[in-house]
């Protein structure tokens, strides 16, 4: 058997908490993540699902090294990234890329569409000049775009499109793997169904791996082959996608599904019912 | 008659990029102690819709420039800004999706509570302060008389979203308007949040115009749904009847390019996705303004010609289009 494209183990992020005016100490620790591990083979998507604050996003970004993790290991093709530096991480990350919650606030509003798509390229210093251009428009039309945006600025696209954008820049250096960080969580229903349509077709056409990061529930089924549910910086559950949606092993897992509202009053009166059950299984808060 | 009648109401934009027609000929009715769900994606028109009721949008740009909005026989649109005062908070409560939105961070919540009420109820303080506290009880806030002394900061967005119920339901409304209450919450939070505002609206015999994009909000929370896209209601109907027999191009298409939780194809299959998007409502389509992505709008068809008008197709099921479902098998039999 191919051995899995990432394999965390162990990971822990705690942030220190400081306190005093004039002499700064360390008075305790935020454990964010605190002892996380999965794995995730090549061509599959991990959703990753929790309350806010559960620690979903800082997991993905000490997968990314873009936060060093506390202790733990992070395992991508073979190397293991909490070691790298310099050069080697640089070139490492290449393969390893995120798209973002917010369209508006992840593009830069002073550069235009083409310069933006290109940016990665040209800080891994990759291609010419011409070799680039044509890159982007490839990449634009790869993402549903017209090619000719390129000389566009961002702020003349409406939300979808920007992601598209966002999208088509992480696609540049040819990565392995995509962390989708609450990619359409901004985005409207009629909208959202197009962007998530566009993350299948590329998974299937280029072979990406996905870490898919939602706190819609019925999002990260239609998007992933495993699930790992967080609660307070720990997996609390995971296992394939259909076994937790169908038969979930903790009480708050439980929970977490029955309060997901669903377009259907039928339904949602028994969910009610369970939802009152299970109320416990939550902090009040 | 409904609490709350709105007739053909227009409420428009004054811009240098010209009139922006965010609401154009919106008419809906709340009836007494019951719940209309207001749906639509960004830019509908459904957050200026509410507005327009309270007023409280900036003049200019914004401006109603025809309709009525009747309120418990009263028309609001004639009323002064003075008599508005005594409207808002009093008869008609606000719940908005940012509660900082309705909260002062410089004031401790308990301040405030205290002055709505002094406001509108002419209570003294003391007995203004043990209703604040009673209030906070209500809506679930534990140490509730405790916490009259705190700021807004120092509860999380859910708390924060009660004390803003709290401060809504002071002065007992009859009418609760809820401008997408829960959509910055958490989805467990959100789900305690809706439970409270139909165990409240119940309790107090309360009507309640809920607005917001999440069609799983109104199958939970509403009486009848009406479905809002570009400025205009293009259909309405009974919560069930709606979710069972959606008679609109756009409202099915809405409710198809939603992931369902229970569906074990969902990962191998594709979102049955809207192509295009709603149009510019500087200058919105002069006929129907689905036309453009709707799948039974044909060449030469009536759709590009003249506006549909909102019909009822069985009692109490309105819908805005020439092509309804249950119309479409006659088309071609």
């Amino acid at each position: 058997m191919k051995p899995p494209l990432l394999t965390v183990t162990d990971l822990k992020v705690h942030f220190p908490i400081r306190s005093g005016v004039l002499f700064d100490r360390t008075v305790g620790h935020v454990k964010a993540v605190d002892g996380v591990s999965f794995e995730l083979e090549e061509g599959r998507t991990l959703g990753l699902v929790g309350e806010s604050g559960s620690g979903k996003s800082t997991t993905a970004y000490a997968v990314l090294q873009l936060l060093r993790p506390t202790s733990g290991s992070v395992r991508f093709a073979g190397r293991e990234l909490t070691r790298l530096r310099g050069e080697a991480l640089r070139r490492t990350r290449r393969e390893i890329q995120i798209v973002f919650q917010d369209p508006y606030a992840a593009l830069d509003p002073r550069m235009t569409v083409g310069r933006i798509v290109a940016e990665p390229l040209q800080a891994h210093g990759l291609g010419s000049r011409r070799s680039r251009r044509a890159s982007v428009a490839r990449l634009l039309e790869l993402v549903g775009l017209d090619g000719s945006y390129a000389n566009r600025y961002p702020h003349e696209f409406s939300g979808g499109q920007r992601q598209r954008i966002g999208i088509a820049r992480a696609l540049g250096l040819n990565p392995r793997l995509v962390v989708c960080d609450e990619p359409v969580s901004a985005l409207d229903v009629s909208i959202q169904a197009q962007i998530l349509n566009l993350l299948k077709d590329l998974q299937r056409d280029l072979g990406l791996t996905y870490v898919f990061i939602a706190h819609d529930l019925a999002v990260v089924r239609a998007m992933s082959d495993t699930i790992a549910v967080m609660h307070e910086g720990r997996i609390v559950e995971q296992g394939p996608a259909e076994r937790v949606y169908t038969s979930p092993q903790t009480d708050y897992t439980r929970a977490l599904l029955a309060a997901v509202p669903v377009a259907d009053p039928e339904r949602m009166r028994r969910r009610k019912r369970e939802r009152r059950r299970l109320q416990p299984a939550l902090d009040a808060r | 008659m409904a609490l709350l009648e709105i007739s053909d109401l227009k409420t428009h934009f004054f811009t240098r990029e010209g009139v922006v027609h965010a609401v154009d000929g919106v008419s809906l009715a709340v009836e007494a102690g019951s719940t209309l769900g207001l749906v639509g994606e960004s830019g509908c028109g459904k957050s200026v819709t509410a507005l327009s009721i309270m007023r409280l949008l900036p003049t200019p740009p914004a401006r109603i420039v025809s309709g009525s909005i009747r309120f418990g026989g009263r028309e609001l649109t004639e009323l002064s800004e003075r008599e508005l005062e005594d409207v808002r908070g009093r008869e008609i409560g606000m719940v908005f999706q940012d509660p900082m939105t309705a909260l002062n961070p410089t004031l401790t919540i308990g301040t405030q509570i205290v002055e709505v009420l002094q406001r509108h109820l002419r209570l003294d303080r003391r007995a203004a302060r043990r209703r604040a506290g009673e209030l906070l009880a209500e809506v679930g806030i534990p140490h509730a008389f405790e916490r009259l002394d705190d700021y807004p900061h120092r509860f999380s967005g859910g708390m924060r979203q009660r004390v803003g119920i709290a401060m809504a339901i002071a002065c007992e409304p009859r009418l609760l308007i809820a401008d997408e209450p829960t959509t910055a919450l958490d989805v467990t939070v959100q789900a305690q949040v809706l439970d409270l505002l139909d165990d409240l609206r119940r309790k107090r015999e309360m009507a309640m115009l809920l607005i917001t994009h999440n069609m799983g909000v109104v199958a939970e929370s509403a009486d009848d749904v009406a479905v809002m896209y570009a400025g205009q209601i293009v259909e309405q109907a009974p919560t069930p009847e709606l979710f069972d027999r959606p008679e609109h191009p756009y409202t099915e298409a809405l409710l198809s390019a939603l992931p369902d939780l229970d569906d074990p194809l969902a990962r191998r299959s594709r979102l049955a996705a809207i192509p295009g998007r709603p149009p510019d409502l500087v200058d919105p389509p002069a006929a129907c303004r689905f036309a453009s992505r709707c799948p039974y709008a044909e060449l030469g068809d009536c759709c590009a010609l003249e506006p549909p008008p909102l019909r009822e197709l069985r009692p109490g099921h309105w819908v805005r289009s020439a092509h309804p479902a249950s119309e479409r098998h006659l088309a071609h039999a």
